[in-house]
């Protein structure tokens, strides 16, 4: 697989979606955005400045709540952990950090005109 | 089946039956229990905690009803061997293929002339108590006779009726079966500073009676003591009549004789506790009694089970004071040795007893502080790890005494027989807190005597011992707490630059949003505070399974109008909510999407309810019975007192969920000792119980004041409440933090009820703060656009409803459906980086 950079090359064709104005995505709070297609993101954006997009969907339970999950850090990874039973994952790999099982899907994630954008197209 | 006849329903024949049928799974034995007292088995070593406000009810033992048919208030009368029958006093004959004698023992009346008088009574069962404090109205003197462990309770009891006590006792100094006498004086020393008088070497010769009729005095040949009370504790005797007249062989000093499997002389009829005689002794403790009961259950059982003599070590507490007497305390070994500590002035006696080169351990006595009786006498028939005098040197407090000194085969907890060496497996196989050492081996789980040397066994494991919360802070929740109280730091991220390390995370961000909240920091969901919040907390609801909330209004004590109870179903109609009745006397809405949630809580805010906190590490709610407004057998109106306390507590962040319950008698109906915070109606005012549990783990509250008034509980309560927000951990319920208290419920006693730490003004001025500053968290969303608007579906699209919600319909309700996964991309598994 390929490596994840905060700010990959735009895959072509331009699939960069604007998902909502960056004045709206607080510090140290997820937001949840409907992507085109009727999947959901979980976009967060750290304390320190980091940018992040996730699948919203736990995959433990099916239900779309990781945008609602505590935000933090394991020895400088940036984490989520899902509200419902309280899964770690990587924010930047999407990883699950406490056990083997499934993670996170990650979005290429911007800021570009004061809206925050994913590559809905690109989904790693 | 055989059938199995006990004959006495004391502890030691609750211990057997018990046991038995635990262990009967082949339900071998019908049971049969004849017992002459009224009630049920009940503790008969708490019995003065009868006294503290304790009630009948509080004594009873675990109920059997289920397991064995229980004849209670008959006596037997007589057993005939060759037929195999008893013959109770109501005429009844019963066969049986097994019997067990635990008929216990009566007390020792001196054959003094007056010691039949009105007010002279005998210290054994609750009808004792009850007719002791029915002598105690009106008098104002009273008279122990006997000053061992049992006289010494019984003067306490006579002390707390309001008497002024004395103590006589005929052997030169106090507790002269466990202690010498040196720690005999300074024990009457620090009786006598109770406000208790000794008189040792004294013996009874008559009890005087007065003008009425009544006891009013003893008299002590050369002087007569005033004595409006008197109470006989003066050693037992075994009750050993139908043995004898059954034609049982009798041991030298009276008791049916039994061999290592507790039989008499007739196989098929067992002996245990006080009325068995095992080679030539008769064991008043509980300790053997248990063991005995064990032993003839498992040999019942067909096992082989041998009881071989039993350790009469004992450690309690008396008026406050620590006795603790082990092995040898007599120093009778031939050519053993004594070491004294006597530190009358700072009220310490201690004394080892050792083998003649000073090489082992033999016994010992400690009186003032016994805190190192585990260590020591788990050390007894063992090879001394230091010198005997620094080991009981104050100036080196255990220095040589740890439990580290001990070999695996020493017995930490003698309770339950756990080994040293079955702490160290199971802290081997991860038990890495008391809790799952309890679990694990039963250590602990009886007297709990032995918890601080679990403790140290674990930090000497090297378990455990960080109390850190996590990797982002070193500090545990109470060290946090004190911090930000004594900083006034008010946000999470000058917390954690200035005492933490990194971005937190789901365990440290929680912990210090509860004790901002604690402290009072204005809406929860106010600025940063809102992402620290874990997940209930962060939408005032409780989440799903699916995502969706549940909505829980306040209902204070349980109790509602029709109207508003009308309002409740109107608003899960138009919702479309799933609804039930919770176990604590409310209503839970389920099913609410998080863009429904303002919705939801403007139709029941307008309705004059209220947020009832059900998502919180807070108070939840205070049941209540409907107490004397309605109930015939109530006693006090426990509506109005759960509703004062539900609405004087409500919004109080705590370490973890909290609960109350209050009951309008002693039925219990509301099952406050079930709960943190129980409080139960009685005739003088109301008992305050604290510690319990309903869920898992189960735990019965333990009795923190009694019959306390309004005012005095409430202030009881605040400063219970404020000292658990204070020091308890992350998480820890109240029934693990009193547990974890060193000294346990009577160190809170001791702070809540006496103030030992001068903090209760403190602790109550929190508590009205809190009081003052309360406000209704639904509503200040409501009225904030700003945090409003975090309540949408989408950022992108905030009325759009979650495709990924669907409910099925279950007795025409709605529930989550399976998830579809909509949206869920295919490749779920990690994504390499």
């Amino acid at each position: 697989m390929t490596a994840i950079t905060e700010t990959p090359a735009p895959a072509a064709p331009d699939t960069w979606t604007p998902v909502c104005a960056s004045a709206l995505l607080a510090a140290e709070r997820g937001a949840a955005v409907l992507l085109p297609g009727g999947a959901q993101a979980a976009v967060f954006r750290s304390a320190a400045g980091g940018l992040y997009a996730v699948s919203n969907i736990d995959p433990y339970t099916g239900a779309a709540v990781i945008a609602r999950g505590i935000m933090g850090d394991r020895a400088g990874e940036p984490t989520v952990a899902s509200p419902l039973l309280k899964h770690v994952f990587s924010l930047r790999t999407g990883r699950p950090l406490d056990a083997e099982g499934p993670g996170l899907a990650c979005y290429p994630v911007r800021e570009s005109d004061g809206r925050v954008e994913i590559d809905a197209g690109a989904l790693r | 089946m055989a059938r199995l006849i006990v004959i006495g329903n004391g502890m030691a024949g609750h211990r057997l039956v018990d046991t038995l049928t635990r262990a009967d799974t082949g339900r071998a034995w019908q049971v049969t229990v004849i017992g002459e007292e009224p009630r049920p088995a009940y503790d008969r070593v708490a019995l003065s905690s009868y006294f503290d406000g304790a009630s009948a009810d509080d004594l009873l033992l675990g109920d059997l009803t289920d397991r064995a048919d229980q004849r209670l208030s008959e006596r037997v009368t007589a057993i005939d061997r060759a037929a195999r029958t008893v013959t109770t006093d109501a005429g009844t004959v019963l066969a049986y293929d097994a019997l067990v004698l635990a008929t216990g023992s009566t007390p020792f009346i001196p054959p003094v002339p007056g010691a039949d008088l009105p007010g002279c009574h005998a210290y054994r069962t609750i009808e004792d108590l009850e007719a002791i404090t029915a002598s105690a109205r009106g008098a104002a003197t009273g008279a122990v006779v006997g000053g061992g462990l049992l006289g010494l309770e019984a003067a306490n009891a006579l002390r707390l009726l309001g008497l002024d006590t004395h103590v006589v006792e005929l052997a030169p100094h106090l507790m002269p079966a466990q202690v010498d006498q040196g720690a005999g004086a300074l024990l009457a020393r620090m009786v006598a500073d109770l406000g208790v008088r000794c008189h040792t070497g004294a013996a009874t010769s008559a009890v005087r009676s007065g003008p009425d009729g009544r006891a009013d005095g003893l008299d002590l040949g050369e002087r007569v003591l005033p004595a409006d009370v008197v109470v006989f504790s003066a050693g037992i005797r075994p009750r050993d009549d139908l043995a004898r007249a059954a034609g049982l062989e009798i041991g030298p000093r009276g008791g049916a004789a039994v061999d290592d499997a507790c039989r008499t002389s007739d196989p098929d009829i067992y002996a245990v506790g006080e009325c068995a005689s095992h080679d030539g002794t008769v064991y008043g403790l509980v300790a053997p009694a248990n063991a005995m009961a064990d032993t003839a259950a498992q040999a019942l059982l067909g096992g082989t089970a041998a009881f071989t003599g039993a350790d009469t070590s004992t450690k309690l507490k008396l008026m406050g004071v620590d006795v603790a007497s082990f092995g040898d305390a007599h120093a009778r070994a031939e050519g053993a040795l004594e070491v004294v500590v006597n530190d009358a002035a700072s009220r310490r006696y201690a004394k080892l007893v050792v083998s003649d080169d000073a090489s082992r351990l033999l016994g010992g006595v400690l009186v003032g502080d016994a805190s190192s009786y585990g260590t020591l006498r788990a050390l007894v028939g063992r090879e001394l790890p230091g010198d005997p005098l620094e080991m009981i040197s104050p100036a080196s407090p255990g220095a040589a005494a740890g439990p580290g000194a001990l070999p695996d085969e020493a017995q930490i907890c003698s309770c339950n027989a756990v080994t040293k060496g079955d702490i160290g497996s199971a802290i081997d196989g991860g038990a890495a807190d008391v809790p799952a050492l309890k679990a694990a081996t039963c250590a602990g789980t009886s007297c709990g005597s032995c918890v601080p040397m679990l403790k140290t066994l674990l930090a000497e494991a090297g378990v455990e011992q960080s109390r850190a919360l996590c990797e982002h802070f070193a500090h545990s929740r109470a060290d946090l707490m004190q911090i930000v109280r004594a900083t006034g730091i008010t946000t999470f991220s000058e917390l954690i630059a200035r005492h933490g390390t990194g971005a937190g995370c789901d365990v440290c961000k929680p912990a210090v949003a509860s004790i901002l909240a604690s402290l009072g920091n204005g809406h929860i969901l106010s600025g940063e505070q809102a992402g620290l919040q874990d997940t209930n907390d962060h939408f005032l609801a409780n989440m799903q399974r699916n995502g969706t909330y549940s909505v829980v209004p306040r209902i204070p004590g349980g109790e509602i109008t029709p109207e508003r109870l009308i309002v409740i179903g109107e608003v899960a109609r138009e919702f479309g909510l799933y609804t039930k009745i919770t176990g604590a006397q409310r209503i839970d809405l389920l099913g609410a999407r998080v863009e429904q949630l303002p919705a939801i809580w403007g139709r029941l805010v307008e309705a004059g309810f209220e947020s009832g906190h059900a998502y919180g590490k807070a108070l939840r709610t205070v049941k209540s019975c409907v107490g004397s407004t309605w109930c015939r057998y109530g006693v006090q109106d426990s509506v109005t007192m759960a509703i004062d306390l539900e609405l004087r507590y409500r919004g109080l962040r705590s370490p973890h969920k909290l609960k109350g319950a209050v009951s309008g008698c002693a039925r219990e109906c509301a099952e406050a000792r079930g709960k943190d915070f129980g409080v139960i109606a009685t005739d003088k005012g109301w008992n305050l119980y604290v510690g319990g549990n309903g869920g898992f783990p189960p735990r019965h509250a333990e009795l923190l004041a009694g019959d306390v008034d309004s005012a005095d509980l409430v202030r009881y309560l605040d400063r219970f409440l404020m000292y658990y927000i204070r020091t308890a951990d992350r998480l820890q319920r109240t029934s693990a933090w009193i547990e974890s208290l060193d000294g346990g419920l009577d160190r809170l006693r001791e702070v809540v009820v006496d103030d030992a730490l001068g903090i209760a003004a403190d602790l109550e001025a929190d508590m009205a703060a809190h009081i003052g500053a309360y406000t209704d968290e639904w509503r200040g969303v409501l009225e904030d656009p700003d945090k409003l608007a975090r309540f949408v579906s989408f950022a992108n699209a905030p009325h759009t409803p979650d495709p990924t919600i669907s409910f099925d319909t279950v007795r025409d309700q709605p529930v989550p459906a399976e998830p579809v996964l909509l949206g869920m991309p295919e490749t779920a598994t990690a994504v390499e980086a």
